[in-house]
């Protein structure tokens, strides 16, 4: 215990505590950003990002990886913001929280690995359209001004980090370009006209909302998305974390760490939130490797609150939108063009049919639905395609049988025999095929019965040990009087 | 003669010219091994992650990419071994070569022109400058 302790939290110190402060450094532009995203005051990303960071540093199934308020979480609660207010967030976010404590308590979190990657795809894609969308309204069509700090942003985000690492660039544009707005008394928009920071740790409240069914209804499917959402970026982002440090870690417990996460986070005022792939990757490649580094991350990203509460109102918002930007062209996956044009087209339209609903609807979750539905249709199309082959000799006619026979495919099975002949002797050979289901036995039934009708005699062969069981439990044709009629 | 050759290569054109003159050299000395070095950029990661169901998936990605340096070397029956390693490609080279001692790095150069450069940064640059033992960079 001792031992596990030493190993997830002291084995990596000095690296951990560095990557953390390098971390929390990165979180703020983010954190703040997010919040504008969704329509609350930055403070309410600030408090979920340090509370979740902490949490999850002690409870969470991937050590040194990085959860805090994310951009896919805050995009789905704008309409609930919106509609409702802030107090029914808060009420949302703890229940999303229970709702991932339970996905992971009953290891759903197995089940990720059943979303085809076209999907996961599509999703990541999405998320930076959206986040991108999601700046348009900060920076186009205001002032020349505005244009001219979101191009200098871009720069310093981009050119800087080839000559100097040690602090994130991102935090870099913004010390210099609020300074330059402070002092030049430049006519920017900035954070403080979108909320108000308070500079004070955050406290324990219940929502104030009326506990009723009306209220449960207002907020389940916001908190059913958030939870879907939520765990697929985190488990998306630990198996990033997992190939990146070349280590395991348990899906099941971080679902259910989420879940309590945000079940706290709720209760302290912050808003849902989820790991992060950017942040991750950034903590990961800094040299962080353990719990540490995720709770140095989560407590110096408070002391910077503390610190800095009253700049961060005078942030000029476009220099915030263009470090998202650079977010979103991070989040994008730009070797999806390639995948389009390489990929089996049906992956190619999940891919792109997963993006443009999300964009359409503003949901990443309909997305993520659709997608695997979609692929799962797929799936069963491609494998429900069985191929009939036939030899003559003399009298004897052998059809030889390949591919899948269940509900899906028994049509074009029933299809393919040619039935007009009398008084032949019929092989069925299935040392090819399988048969999966009652569907599937009926159509070897119908086949079967149909030939007999003719005066054939029909044989079958080649069943594997349990397409046999299946036909022995449910077939007719062995009773040689069956009529189709039975079926 | 060189005994052990670290061969860097990532499956690229220039990896794959690289690997026939590491081949050319293993050739020449009785017993030479050359040890195909890929390193793995964690930023590319993310990429990998997503275009495989399972990290099974990654690996055998990854050993696809270096057929073609291997086939090279495999031509020539040249001794060799691959090792995949995670990490910003010019440091990590670079430590692992000083880490197994190896008597010589061989390495492609992309041909970047000054901007391209400037942008994404040489690798065989860097593992010139920072070896501690011969480098051979094909062109």
């Amino acid at each position: 215990m001792i031992e596990r302790i030493k190993q997830e939290w002291f084995s990596n110190t000095k690296s951990d505590i560095l990557a953390g402060i390098v971390v929390a450094l990165a979180l703020i532009p983010e954190a703040i950003a997010f919040s504008i995203i969704a329509g609350v005051d930055p403070m309410v990303g600030l408090y979920a990002s340090f509370c979740i960071a902490v949490i999850i540093s002690f409870i969470g199934g991937r050590p040194g990886m990085i959860s805090a308020a994310t951009g896919a979480m805050a995009l789905l609660m704008v309409p609930l913001v919106k509609e409702h207010g802030i107090q029914y967030l808060l009420a949302a976010t703890v229940l999303t929280g229970i709702i991932q404590l339970l996905f992971g308590i009953f290891k759903i979190g197995k089940l990720m690995k059943f979303i085809p990657r076209a999907v996961m795809i599509g999703f990541v894609n999405a998320l930076a359209i959206l986040i991108f969308m999601a700046q348009v309204p900060h920076f186009v069509g205001i002032s020349t001004l505005t244009y001219i700090f979101v191009a200098v942003t871009l720069i310093i985000v981009y050119v800087l980090p080839r000559f100097f690492k040690a602090i994130p660039a991102p935090l870099i544009a913004i010390v210099v370009l609020t300074a330059a707005a402070i002092w030049g008394n430049l006519d920017l928009g900035t954070v403080g006209e979108l909320g108000v920071i308070t500079q004070s740790l955050p406290s324990f409240l219940i929502p104030n909302i009326p506990f009723n069914l009306e209220t449960l209804q207002i907020i389940f499917p916001y908190s059913i998305s958030l939870a879907v959402v939520g765990l697929v970026e985190s488990l998306l982002t630990s198996s990033i974390v997992d190939d990146m440090t070349e280590t395991e870690s348990n899906k099941n417990k971080e679902a259910r760490g989420q879940g309590i996460a945000n079940i706290i986070t709720g209760f302290f005022g912050g808003m849902a939130g989820c790991a992060m792939i950017g942040q991750s990757v950034i903590n990961v490649k800094s040299g962080g490797r353990t719990r540490l580094s995720t709770f140095v991350a989560g407590v110096f990203l408070m002391f910077l609150i503390i610190v800095l509460g009253g700049v961060v109102v005078q942030i000029p918002m476009p220099v915030l939108a263009g470090i998202m930007i650079m977010v979103s062209i991070g989040t994008f996956d730009w070797s999806s063009f390639s995948y389009v044009r390489k990929a089996p087209k049906s992956d190619a339209f999940v891919m792109l049919a997963t993006v443009i609903v999300v964009v359409v609807t503003d949901n990443l979750a309909i997305g993520v639905l659709l997608g695997i539905i979609l692929s799962a249709i797929f799936f069963a199309s491609k494998i429900s395609k069985v191929s009939v082959t036939s030899e003559i000799r003399g009298n004897k006619t052998t059809f030889k049988i390949s591919g899948q026979l269940f509900f899906a495919s028994v049509e074009g099975f029933v299809n393919a025999f040619d039935y007009n002949v009398t008084d032949k002797d019929i092989v069925l050979d299935f040392s090819n095929a399988h048969i999966w289901d009652d569907s599937g036995v009926g159509a070897v039934d119908k086949v079967v019965i149909k030939y007999r009708a003719n005066h054939n005699r029909v044989t079958i062969k080649g069943l594997n040990a349990s397409s046999e069981k299946i036909v022995n439990r449910l077939a007719v044709y062995h009773d040689s009087n069956a009529q189709l009629k039975s079926h | 003669m060189y005994q052990h050759i670290l061969l860097a290569a990532d499956g690229s054109k220039n990896s794959v010219r690289a690997a026939a003159e590491a081949a050319r050299l293993a050739s020449l000395a009785e017993g030479a091994t050359v040890e195909v070095l890929y390193a793995v950029d964690p930023t590319k990661i993310k990429e990998e992650v997503l275009h495989s169901q399972n990290h099974e998936e990654i690996e055998l990605k990854r050993k696809q990419k270096l057929l073609p340096v291997t086939e090279e070397l495999g031509n020539k029956s040249v001794n060799h071994q691959i090792t995949i390693v995670i990490g910003d490609p010019g440091p990590t080279i670079v430590d692992y070569s000083k880490k197994e001692s190896v008597d010589l790095i061989i390495i492609g150069s992309r041909g970047l022109n000054s901007f391209q450069e400037f942008v994404l940064g040489s690798v065989s640059h860097k593992v010139v400058k920072r070896a501690q033992c011969p480098v051979m960079v094909v062109k």
